[in-house]
């Protein structure tokens, strides 16, 4: 690459501050005339240098904004919809430039590519030149070191009945150990009969830095790899139900494009109970939640049912996946008869919540077992208040005064086609609605244990009280903490690649840590022949890359191997 | 009248920031008296410069006291570019006692912040940092603290960053008291970790550092237009400057700061996504504060590039430092404030 007039420094981009400036008159001979292996060569080298390096790195961070500035399709997927909805003569425009999936877009993806097909063509040859350099001896002691960093002199020291000459080789000789002593790789050498040790340290600042940007390509191909191999899916289990880990017990799914499903290991996972608490005592925070923890077993095919918990932050690793708490709610118990008093639904249905204080909607879909299919979309109240305006809302999240109120739809519910449609949501264009809205009809309401006859003589629909036998007090005395199941809504992930993230990254600190402060240095020391056949020791030094300790390194090497300077020469 | 844990600790704030007042104005004191003392040892220069010609001695007198002295006909005592330190027309600066006050004044308004962050943590059970009020009031306990450590280990003096730094936090408390004061309240669920110690605690360091990077850079950049005025033979105003380092001193300075508060950064970034891949279940998701954090990043490893590429080392290399801690700045207060994302943890 660059002209290596100095075989032991690291090998750099020409344009690196430390490499030798090109001859400019040599630049422009080969400019003009270069063929097409030149071109190449030379768009390579562009490629490959600091400067466009440095400019995709700064075209990195300016590319990364607009994906904060406008919602990601990744992210929040809500977002866009709602920016569409927003700006419906901006949005198209945005997106047809990809402005709704930066991170995924051709052009952060070629920037970030380019710069690591840079990084490549830098730490290649870089890597080969700095294991030759490991090798390769402490390059020969300069002829003059007054010019160089921390130059200083002192006193030859020789004793009675020695020559100059024995005693300057036994200084040197000492000086090579002692610096040998400090972690340098030493040479000796003599120069027109001035015997010299040449020493060089910190060869672990490029290595660090090689470490480096190898682990940061690391962590993008551990990255890239990453979602090819693993899945994420979720799901919604209420308290008392069992999951099992086949790809049909998933409310949703994403696996990666390597993955199959034959990689799912089947065991139990079953939501003993979820406890959630909230703040009751702090005034300016009363019904902030405090904690959560889903108490789970755990059973593979063979084997012991675990005892394990869930909670946020402390996700539960199992089975080669990782189980996280993400959400959780109500799920009221609700039982509809037909008139016939035949039970044609009874489950325990999840409600989204909507609020901090878990006023949350949920949907009932009874599609057997009455005249027509009957929709019901409801809302729940853990603790119900009234607005001024009669509507009703939740004020606390505990379960202080349940209340749950029904609109019943009857019709079609547009579940038999085949279109999987949400569980969470109604459409009512096919239906028609009997209770609630314009229909004159008052929604039902229900509190815990209660049961209300449907519109038309259709049934009736009952909300559970699901307080366990076994407690002292139900809801019948007002005690309503246990009249109704919670759910807990469940990530689980398995991504092979995350422990090869967390190697690379840990690289990247370390390597980081090492080029940055670690200084690479070369110390010479010399005994010198003064025109008046005076022998003096010089010592001086030569940073390599950022070294703000350098002179103060010679200075107190020279005062540690020939003793302190006597006084000030100047 | 008893008072509560969290009205000891906003009084202390209040305090804080009258001292911080007081120091401010000392430091601006110094600096002002800095420009007298510049301006008086040119005047010194161009009496001796003048003296000299008359007979007709060497100029070697003024080479030493200052290169304004060039305008002095026959004085041929602009400095060499290579001469280190004193070389670019330095004045030395003897020991102001406003700049003495003004350090006295920082160390006891220190004392009152972390009497003020210390109740706030006891006040809410736990660490200080948990919404912007909190992390507004330790975050500049931390600028002060790396302030005043900085300055005990430096070998340079850089007590004349005090005006900067007193300042900004003078600055950030006052709008975080008046704006962001949230009441102590328990912690929710998915800020109760560990990580919230370490990640939120590091990132403060690293923004304390990069605070003090940036205000050594904005003076560099104005020592290197003075210095770039002198070496045209201008007459460049006697200014404050001409007290401070020269500008590869104050490059070097902040180089060093920038590199540690990077280095911070860094874990602050993978302690972000360790925690993420506890609470949300990823370790990375291009969450708007994700996004701002891996951007401030990359700027800062745009820095460091830039001081090893030939033609950016310098003023260039300068902005970029700049242009970093605006960001860190920007993803502080817009981001929190206006953006959406999963981080909304200002409490407001
Ligand atoms: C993927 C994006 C990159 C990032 C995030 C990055 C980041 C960094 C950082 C933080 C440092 C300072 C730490 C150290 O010395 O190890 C550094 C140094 C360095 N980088 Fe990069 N780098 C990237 C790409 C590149 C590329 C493409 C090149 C080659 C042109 C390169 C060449 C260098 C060199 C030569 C140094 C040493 C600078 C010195 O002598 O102080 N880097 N890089």
């Amino acid at each position: 690459m660059s002209p290596q007039s100095d075989p032991g420094a690291p090998s750099r981009p020409a344009d690196h501050i430390d490499s030798v400036e090109p001859d400019a008159a040599e630049a422009s001979v080969t400019g003009p005339k270069l063929g097409f292996v030149g071109w190449v060569r030379f768009g390579w080298r562009q490629l490959t240098s600091m400067r466009t390096a440095l400019l995709l790195l700064l075209l990195l961070a300016i590319a990364a904004v607009p994906g904060s500035l406008v919602p990601q399709r990744s992210s929040d997927p809500n977002g866009v919809t709602q920016y569409f909805d927003d700006n419906p003569r901006l949005a198209p425009i945005l997106d047809s430039v990809q402005m709704f999936d930066v991170y995924t877009s051709a052009w952060f993806s070629a920037i970030y590519l380019l710069l690591f097909v840079s990084l490549i063509g830098c730490i290649i040859p870089r890597t080969k030149h700095h294991f030759e350099a490991l090798r390769a001896r402490p390059p020969r002691t300069p002829v003059r070191l007054s010019r160089l960093a921390g130059f200083t002199e002192r006193e030859l020291p020789v004793s009675t009945g020695s020559t100059s000459d024995a005693a300057a080789e036994a200084s040197i000789d000492a000086a090579s150990k002692q610096l040998r002593q400090a972690g340098y790789r030493v040479e000796r050498y003599a120069l027109r009969g001035e015997p010299s040790v040449s020493a060089e340290r910190g060869y672990l600042r490029e290595t660090g830095n090689l470490v480096f940007h190898t682990a940061l390509l690391g962590v993008l191909v551990a990255v890239g790899f990453g979602g090819g191999f693993g899945f994420s899916g979720q799901r919604v289990i209420v308290e008392g139900q069992t999951f099992v880990n086949t790809l049909a017990a998933f409310d949703s799914f994403n696996p990666g494009r390597f993955f199959n499903d034959t990689r799912l290991t089947p065991y139990r996972l079953s939501l003993e109970n979820l406890d959630a608490v909230y703040e009751t005592r702090n005034q300016d925070a009363i019904g902030q939640p405090i904690d959560f923890t889903a108490h789970v077993t755990v059973q593979g095919q063979q084997g012991e049912a675990e005892e394990r918990t869930v909670k946020v932050n402390e996700p539960l690793y199992t089975h080669g996946t990782d189980v996280y708490l993400l959400g959780n709610g109500y799920a009221p118990t609700i039982t509809v008869k037909n008139a016939a008093g035949e039970v044609v639904f009874t489950d325990a249905v999840p409600f989204l919540p909507q609020d901090a204080n878990l006023t949350s909607i949920g949907v009932v879909k009874v599609p057997d077992g009455m005249p027509e299919q009957l929709g019901m979309v409801g809302f729940f109240y853990p603790t119900q208040s009234e607005l001024t305006t009669g509507a009703y809302t939740s004020s606390y999240p505990d379960l202080i005064l349940p209340v749950l109120t029904l609109n019943v739809y009857e019709g079609d519910l547009g579940i038999d086609e085949g279109t999987p449609t949400s569980v969470y949501t109604l459409d009512p264009s096919t239906m028609e609605q009997l209770t609630g809205g314009d229909t004159g009809v008052d929604s039902i309401e229900l509190k815990p244990g209660e049961t209300a006859e449907l519109p038309n003589g259709l049934g009736t629909v009952t909300f559970d009280d699901a307080t366990p036998e076994s407690s002292s007090t139900d809801a019948a005395d007002g005690d309503y903490s246990q009249s109704v199941p919670r759910f807990a809504s469940f990530d689980i992930h398995h991504d092979p690649t995350q422990i090869w993230v967390l190697i690379f990254a840990a690289l990247i600190l370390g390597g980081l840590l090492v080029s940055l402060f670690v200084p690479r240095r070369r110390m010479w020391v010399k005994a010198v022949t003064k025109p008046d056949g005076r022998v003096v020791l010089e010592y001086a030094a030569l940073a390599r890359g950022e070294d703000p300790g350098l002179e103060e390194a010679v200075t107190s090497f020279a005062d540690k191997h020939a003793g302190p300077r006597p006084s000030p020469v100047e | 009248m008893q008072l509560t844990l969290d009205e000891i600790s906003i009084l202390c704030v209040y305090s804080a920031m009258v001292v911080y007042a007081i120091a401010f104005i000392a430091f601006s004191i110094d600096l002002a008296k800095r420009s007298a003392a510049a301006t008086a040892a040119t005047d010194a220069a161009l009496v001796e410069a003048k003296q000299a010609v008359a007979v007709g001695a060497a100029s070697d007198a003024t080479a030493g006291t200052g290169s304004t002295a060039t305008a002095a006909p026959g004085a041929s005592a602009r400095p060499s570019k290579t001469a280190a330190g004193t070389g670019t027309g330095a004045v030395a600066y003897g020991r102001s006692p406003s700049l003495r006050v003004g350090v006295a004044m920082t160390v006891l308004a220190w004392l009152l912040h972390l009497t003020a962050d210390v109740t706030r943590g006891f006040a809410a059970g736990r660490v200080p940092w948990a919404n912007m009020y909190e992390f507004a009031l330790t975050g500049t306990l931390i600028i002060t603290t790396v302030f005043l450590v900085v300055i005990v280990i430096s070998k340079h003096d850089l007590r004349f960053l005090g005006t900067f730094v007193t300042g900004l936090v003078l600055v950030l408390l006052g709008v975080a008291a008046l704006n962001f004061y949230v009441s102590p309240i328990p912690l929710p669920p998915a800020l109760q970790s560990v990580w919230l110690v370490i990640h939120v605690f590091v990132a403060s360091a690293s923004v304390g550092l990069f605070a003090l990077g940036f205000a050594l850079s904005v003076v560099q950049l104005m020592q290197s237009r003075r210095e770039a005025l002198l070496d045209t033979a201008k007459a460049a105003k006697a200014t404050f400057l001409a007290t401070l380092p020269d500008s590869v001193t104050l490059e070097n300075l902040a180089y060093r700061v920038n590199i540690i508060g990077f280095i911070m950064w860094t874990f602050t970034l993978m302690a972000g996504s360790i925690w993420a891949e506890k609470a949300w279940g990823r370790y990375w998701g291009w969450d708007t504060k994700e996004v701002w954090t891996f951007i401030i990043w990359v700027v800062y490893a745009g820095y460091i590039h830039a001081r090893a590429t030939r033609g950016w080392r310098g003023s260039r290399s300068a902005w970029l430092a700049i242009i970093g801690f605006s960001a860190v700045l920007f993803n502080f207060t817009v981001v929190n404030l206006f953006f959406k994302g999963l981080h909304a943890y200002s409490g407001l």
